[in-house]
């Protein structure tokens, strides 16, 4: 018996463990070329933002067209004012529409909301500007720190609903029941019990969406437009951080480049921080619930 | 108005109507209660999950002020059952049931009756002790009346002490009161859900499973509780534990596939059960 | 009717009003969802009103925008949209899928959360920082290095020839791949995951080498999935706007070489919507707009159709 017919030839054995090598090192370079970019823009922004970070860009005003000097502290101040107004129409939508989710939707109707939230956060940015100039600028015939806050709401709204959903299906049914059993209003052990338990999720969810809608230019350009002076009135334009980089780093002037570095640095670490409070405060829940 | 609902407060003309609906089927014994007043008055109940029947025809009057045990293989409708005398079924989409039934003569399924208020005189334990893990001590005995809006502080601290005496806990977390109620042992917690439940002042205890994660010493602080609780409570206590059933109840239930087959009282059931299922039951041969 | 105990210190329970009051509250909220998307498409089909009657269904093919003639034409930033955002597929794609395999099949076990969380780091750059990384460092090297090395090599072909600006389709295709390179990995990641264990172990049975397990037992099982991470991709790709706008150079023409300048329907929105200075410009790019949304939303519901019940709803999970 000649069982040699059945076996691969030596020659196709090493060709086939030599391929399978050198796939493997494909692979890996390919991994590494994914995240060389970040690596790539983070010591782009160390480097030309961390230079040009004085004292006088968190405190001054942007100076005239053309002149040097001058900061971003209106637009430091104006992006923290947007996301606290977007935060005050987004949440409340957003965990409630959750609520609606986890505790009383049908599964048809449930079906429905998720595959439209799921629409929702594909739609471009962008056009979320152009719906909230119709519906806010228009009507009130200015741009206005309103209508970007509405803007970025809005865009929160679809994320915060769907962690919430997700948190709030994660906590046990025995709470709900036994809330319940002590003869509680069903509305009462949703916010008391129920949401109360999931609060930690609930606010990771926010900071989540908060992390997605902080650096957004596109929603802010037909809405807040932006300002070199400080907003002392919701009615009016506010500046925002991605509008006054977006607007300097296009512009023909260095020292206005230089700033454009030193703004991305700062939003990039205001981001940062609150992906790190994510993931501190998601550790803990894996604690404790 | 500032009581809880008695008779009263159900419409007098609603609830005969339904009574006089149908005779009471032939499988319960005579189990001697016309001396006794009657916590629940079941007559023909029937419930069903979407298409599955999982209650078949119960017919049953269950004493105030004992203790009632329901035993019968998994899947038999004991829980079910229980889940039924304080509507917590309403909560599941697509149960549909027929029949009365009555809590001290009042129709809990009758038009206009609340099932928040009746769970505030009818309250549960359930098989696994659930703390809020968000509260403390305190505040998992006192959440059912802040919620339910009592405000009064020295009320709520009485409350607070009269609940874990009851439950038999006070000596143990007296000084720990602000320490989360999930740092309590397992058995402390059950305890503490019992307070829980006591402190809304229900009169009438349902208790699922009470003790089926529990250790052998917990269970019996449980059960020592359960008869101190008869002076004052009506408790309806579902387990797979024959023995506890025989230890400390004094009625007992045994449902199979639905039905109540059997209803005496526990001293009968378990040394001279009249159907064959029962007593096959008790002694082991299924389930 | 004697019930000791319940000589209750407690109100009786109020009416059943704030249960329901709840319960609409809620409801509302979550159907507000679908009335955001109804707005989105009502309110842009109303900004367009005006375009839409003056040039009907000739908005999509002409290629003339001259707002100074009032000539408008849609075509040259539906083909700039198309082809970067293909451009971009092109490149992320295959990386994203190989980062994805490398992830579940290859890295150490220690390896693969630092990885993992580098990617959703760079998901959460803003677009305007890519942008600005752009304009200063990539497009500087791509002038000076790739794109002469391409006209080099590959300027034989039409696609990469002409003169060299930096700004330029091939720029925004580079790095929308980059932005949509972490939903991509982290999709692909997903659907590999699910990919069932014996699955591979019988691959590995019948002495495959480890690339074979993963061709004939992982990639071909998960090829649906992959298709569907690619498309929900590609729907990023259609929308990105400020990245785009930065470096594509902003010049609405048609033209073979992807080292011309180009415009997006993202772009030409971004740059021209508060300089539009009469109704029917504003409302062309409101139709633009309209465009732009009717393809990204049918490129979306097509990727959740392809991802659905392989991975539950990861769309939403990641950037």
């Amino acid at each position: 018996m000649d069982a040699s017919p059945y076996l691969p030839s030596p020659r196709f054995a090493r060709w086939r463990r030599w391929k399978s090598g050198a796939i493997t090192g494909i692979l890996v370079a390919c991994a590494l070329a994914v995240i060389a970019p970040l690596f790539l823009v983070i010591y782009f922004l160390l480097v030309r933002g961390y230079s040009s970070l004085d004292w006088s860009f968190f405190t001054q005003l942007p100076k005239p067209t053309g002149e040097v000097g001058g900061g971003m502290a209106n637009a430091i101040v104006g992006t923290l004012t947007l996301l606290a107004m977007a935060t005050v129409v987004g949440v409340p939508f957003g965990v409630f529409g959750g609520i609606y989710l986890a505790e009383y939707g049908s599964d048809r109707a449930n079906d429905w909301i998720r595959f439209a939230a799921d629409v929702l956060n594909g739609v471009p940015s962008i056009v979320w500007g152009m719906v909230v100039y119709l519906i806010l600028v228009v009507p009130f015939k200015t741009f206005s720190a309103y209508a970007g806050g509405v803007a970025l709401g809005l865009m929160m709204v679809p994320l915060v609903m769907r962690t919430t959903e997700e948190v709030l299906v994660l906590v046990p049914q025995s709470y709900r029941e036994a809330a319940l059993a002590l003869g509680i209003a069903r509305w009462k052990v949703i916010m008391v019990i129920v949401v109360r338990t999931a609060l930690k999720g609930i606010g990771t969810g926010v900071i989540v969406a908060l992390a997605r809608i902080a650096g957004e230019t596109a929603p802010l350009l037909f809405t807040a437009l932006g300002n070199n002076f400080w907003n002392h009135n919701l009615k009016e334009p506010i500046s925002a951080l991605p509008l006054q980089i977006f607007a300097y780093s296009i512009s023909p002037y260095d020292d206005w480049h230089r700033q454009a570095w030193a703004g991305a640095l700062v939003l990039m670490a205001l981001i940062l921080a609150l992906n790190i409070t994510v993931r501190v405060l998601s550790r803990d829940r894996q604690s404790t619930l | 108005m500032s009581t809880l609902p008695e008779t009263a407060r159900i419409p007098a003309g609603a609830a005969p109507v339904r009574v006089a609906a149908a005779p009471a089927t032939a499988s319960t014994a005579d189990v001697p209660v016309e001396a006794e007043e009657v916590a629940f008055d079941i007559r023909n109940f029937s419930m069903w999950y979407g298409q599955r029947q999982a209650l078949q025809e119960i017919t049953i009057k269950i004493s105030a002020r004992k203790v009632t045990a329901i035993i019968g293989p998994s899947g038999c409708g004991k829980s079910t059952f229980l889940r039924s005398l304080n509507r917590m079924h309403d909560l599941t989409p697509g149960t549909r049931l027929e029949g009365t039934l009555r809590h001290f003569g009042n129709d809990l399924y009758g038009p206009g009756i609340d099932a928040t208020a009746v769970r505030r005189r009818v309250g549960m334990v359930f098989q696994k002790s659930n703390p809020f893990p968000t509260m403390s001590i305190a505040d998992n005995v006192l959440v059912g009346l802040r919620l339910n809006g009592m405000r009064d502080r020295s009320v709520l601290q009485e409350r607070l002490e009269q609940s874990l005496r009851m439950a038999a806990l006070w000596d143990e977390v007296k000084d720990l009161l602000n320490r989360p109620g999930t740092s309590l042992s397992g058995g402390q917690q059950q305890r503490l859900c019992i307070a829980r439940s006591l402190a809304v002042q229900p009169d009438t205890l349902l208790m699922d499973e009470p003790c089926s994660a529990l250790d052998p010493i917990a269970t019996a602080k449980i059960e020592d509780l359960i008869q101190t609780l008869r002076e004052k409570y009506t408790v309806v206590i579902v387990t797979h534990n024959m023995q506890q059933a025989a230890r400390c109840s004094d009625r007992t239930a045994f449902f199979y596939m639905g039905r109540l087959i059997e209803f005496d009282n526990t001293r009968k059931i378990f040394t001279n059960p009249s159907n064959p299922q029962t007593e096959a039951y008790v002694s082991g041969r299924f389930g | 009717m004697s019930t000791p105990s319940s000589t209750s210190i407690l109100p009786a329970p109020g009416s059943r009003f704030p249960n329901i009051a709840f319960k609409w509250a809620a409801g509302l909220a979550a159907a507000m969802i679908i009335v955001l998307i109804i707005l989105v498409g009502w309110e842009l089909y109303a900004g367009s009103r005006l375009s839409l009657s003056k040039f009907g269904a000739g908005f999509l093919w002409s290629s003339e925008w001259d707002p100074v003639a009032e000539k408008y034409g849609a075509l040259p930033f539906i083909f700039g949209t198309l082809v970067s955002s293909l451009l971009a597929l092109l490149i992320a794609v295959p990386l994203g899928v190989a980062t994805a395999l490398f992830l579940t099949e290859l890295a150490p076990m220690r390896m693969r959360q630092p990885i993992t969380m580098a990617i959703e780091m760079l998901a959460a750059v803003p677009s305007v920082i890519f942008g600005l990384w752009g304009i200063f460092v990539l497009i500087p090297w791509l002038r000076d290095h790739l794109f002469v090395w391409l006209k080099h090599t590959l300027g034989f072909l039409p696609l990469f020839q002409g003169p060299i600006y930096g700004v330029s389709m091939l720029a925004a295709g580079v790095i929308i791949a980059i932005m949509i390179l972490p939903i991509v990995t982290s999709i692909s990641r997903e659907i590999l995951r699910s990919v069932p264990n014996l699955q591979r172990e019988a691959a590995y049975a019948l002495g495959a080498t480890r690339w074979e397990v993963l061709r004939i037992a992982v990639l071909s099982y998960a090829r649906r999935g992959l298709f569907g991470a690619a498309i929900l991709g590609l729907g990023r790709a259609l929308g990105e706007t400020m990245a785009v706008t930065m470096v594509i150079g902003n010049r609405p023409q048609i033209s073979a070489s992807l080292f011309a300048p180009g415009y997006t329907l993202a772009s030409v929105i971004a740059n021209e919507f508060t300089e539009a200075t009469t109704d029917l410009y504003l409302s062309s790019l409101f139709e633009l707009g309209l465009v732009l949304l009717a393809v990204t939303i049918l490129v979306n519901i097509a990727a959740q159709i392809m991802l659905k019940g392989i991975t539950g709803s990861v769309s939403s999970k990641v950037a």
